[in-house]
């Protein structure tokens, strides 16, 4: 006995309800719009979300790259490459540049995303104010009338207790003045990459199965106060691999004794810039 | 008929005699052998070891079988068979740094001293039921893969740091305070759990507790029911390790065995207190066999008991609940009673009856006096 799956896995009814979804939440952008996630053959919380839309929005004469944590090589991003080229035979690249959808995990590429370009985010909890109020029928309230006051008790409480915010990643974001969003756990550093971008951003929780979307050139601003601004994470040495000064870095433990050394996380823009394309 | 007067004996053995042939299946098909499923169904295995609390590959093999995959039958019987095995002793405690790898993992760094070492996991392959597998003529595994037997036990020798253990150079994290193995380890199989419960009792209800519920109140510590930020997979081994012992006639220590064991270090950031400077904390998960799934939800759980069992601490759900989550944390306890309510109840219902008939009727009357006109 044997099976034909579909192109891209998904039934055609299922991606055209993910599409419409999608549709709704670039119309909203930063609300997040419940779908009817599917079950997917990778396991919830290792991108099943994605995976969902990448297979909604793939069509034959697109070129997808998948990044986790940046790089393009590591196990997960492999396995969903091989899912889409095994049951959707597309072109997948490693550069940026070339990359029509980007699904990513907990990134976003060093390279400037151009017009045109799909990223792919794959959310584990899509609520911001889930840590804060975790039942899903008060928050939807809460976004309904815009009270988003006990998210900016928090962060004044973390103000109090540390002298600053004291998040690092997932770092919530208000959307074109409107709805406060999880950029999903992208690193703060991330977070500025978002504003103004010319390509469109989706965001798609399987588990939780909400989808949410920045459209291109759309407002997103990182949480702060007047006299406590937003800030970003830095390394006081470079990428000891391209020299990068201004890419974000992994720190590496290369011996028993705790030795460290600092590389990019996203591979490819380090590959590019060691080989002397900058 | 479930419910006779008379005639239960011979109800019994019916249904028992059904219960063999239901098992059986149809004789055209070969009956399964334990052997098989020890070998071929060594995660099914592994649970009923892990949740039967006892290191026992074959009798854990032939209770799934009498039980018909059953998991938590199986468990039941592995439990009942324990019960009756003489303790001969105390082994000495295990250091899994000497552990003989077969699978190791961090979330926490890209590469670790040691390193990555993916080994046998269902992580990376993708859900796609393989239909053909029955027709597929199996290809012998020495020809696909130059690997080592894993039940050859002779892997790695290599020993590897714990990630934790470099965090703690770090002065990152609290340094273990080893709180030397006495002799006298308190036991839960032979004490009740007593409320507070310390941490090796809490350690040792998580280990055989049943799978499902530590993964389902772990899941809900992830999603805000009490945990306020993501934790951390600092490390995660799959391996063998050798159980010393020394008898008393001996008097030096020899090895009884080796076992597999899965360990894992959860780990969340702690921002400070007035005794404490920030850094990270961690939970602890040790269980039987390759338990990934549940390893990782003790540890989780460890964490969050931890935390609530500070006085200053407030519980505010289950899962920071040390009460809630270990009295309805074992399987045998929960599934017996839970279908206990299959068992006649005609008594209790019978006082339930009277007294309801009774309530209703003056209701009735209430209503009826209510409803009279007033004259």
């Amino acid at each position: 006995m044997s099976h034909q799956y579909n192109f891209a896995y998904l039934d055609e009814q299922s991606k055209k309800m993910i599409r419409r979804t999608m549709l709704k939440a670039i119309a909203i952008p930063g609300f997040q719009v419940p779908f009817g996630g599917r079950e997917m053959p990778l396991p919830y919380g290792w991108g099943t979300g994605g995976i969902q839309l990448t297979a909604a929005i793939l069509g034959k004469e697109d070129t997808l790259k998948v990044i986790d944590q940046g790089s393009d090589d590591t196990v997960n991003a492999i396995s969903i490459k091989k899912f889409f080229k095994t049951t959707a035979d597309i072109e997948v690249t490693e550069s940026t540049e070339n990359a029509t959808i980007i699904q990513t995990r907990h990134r976003i590429p060093e390279t400037p995303l151009k017009k045109g370009q799909i990223m792919v985010f794959q959310v584990p909890i899509p609520e911001p104010l889930q840590f804060i109020e975790p039942r899903r029928r008060e928050t939807a309230k809460m976004h309904a009338y815009q009270e988003y006051g006990a998210m900016y008790v928090k962060l004044y409480e973390d103000i109090a207790t540390y002298g600053r915010i004291a998040t690092a990643f997932d770092y919530p974001v208000q959307v074109n003045q409107r709805y406060i969003m999880s950029p999903s756990p992208i690193p703060k550093y991330d977070n500025p990459k978002l504003n103004q971008s010319p390509a469109i951003h989706f965001f798609g929780a399987g588990r939780e199965k909400r989808i949410y979307a920045v459209p291109p050139f759309t407002d997103v601003k990182s949480l702060d106060f007047e006299d406590y601004s937003f800030e970003l994470e830095s390394w006081n040495e470079p990428c000891s691999i391209c020299g990068s000064t201004t890419s974000f870095l992994d720190e590496i433990i290369t011996d028993d004794e705790g030795t460290r050394l600092f590389i990019c996380s996203d591979t490819e823009y380090c590959q590019k810039r060691s080989q002397g394309g900058e | 008929m479930y419910v006779a007067v008379k005639g239960g004996e011979k109800a019994v053995k019916q249904s028992r005699r059904l219960v063999a042939k239901m098992r059986r299946g149809p004789e055209t098909v070969p009956p399964i052998r334990t052997n098989q499923i020890e070998h071929q169904m060594g995660l099914g295995v592994d649970r009923v070891m892990a949740e039967g609390s006892l290191y026992d590959n074959k009798a854990a093999a032939t209770a799934l079988k009498q039980a018909q995959g059953d998991t938590m039958e199986a468990i039941f019987l592995v439990r009942a068979f324990r019960t009756t095995l003489k303790r001969f002793g105390t082994s000495a405690p295990i250091d899994t740094q000497d552990m003989q790898i077969i699978r190791r993992i961090s979330g926490i760094y890209k590469d670790i001293p040691g390193g990555q070492v993916l080994g046998p996991t269902y992580d990376y392959t993708h859900r796609l039921i393989d239909f053909d597998s029955d027709e597929k003529k199996e290809t012998p595994l020495k020809n696909q893969v130059p690997t080592v037997d894993s039940t050859e036990q002779d892997i790695s020798p290599q020993q590897m740091t714990r990630v934790i253990d470099i965090l703690r150079q770090q002065g990152l994290m609290d340094t273990a305070s080893p709180t030397t193995p006495h002799k006298n380890v308190e036991d839960l199989t032979r004490e009740p759990l007593k409320l507070p419960a310390s941490r090796s009792i809490r350690l040792q209800n998580l280990a055989r507790g049943d799978e499902g519920f530590l993964l389902g109140s772990a899941y809900s510590l992830q999603r805000g029911f009490g945990l306020d930020r993501h934790p951390f997979l600092g490390e995660l081994r799959v391996g063998y390790i050798a159980v010393k012992y020394t008898p008393p006639e001996l008097g030096f220590e020899i090895i009884i065995g080796k076992i597999k064991l899965t360990e894992c270090f959860m780990i969340n950031r702690f921002d400070g207190s007035e005794n404490k400077p920030p850094g990270f904390e961690n939970g602890y998960g040790l269980v039987f066999g390759q338990s990934e799934r549940k390893a990782m939800s003790m540890a989780l759980l460890d964490k969050s008991l931890q935390n609530s069992s500070n006085s200053d601490s407030k519980t505010k759900y289950p899962a920071q609940d040390q009460e809630f989550i270990l009295s309805h944390s074992d399987n045998v306890e929960s599934s017996g009673f839970v279908q206990h309510l299959k068992l006649p109840h005609y008594v209790d219902f019978q006082s339930e009856l009277v007294f309801i008939r009774n309530l209703k009727k003056e209701h009735d009357k209430k209503k009826e006096t209510c409803l009279e006109p007033s004259i």
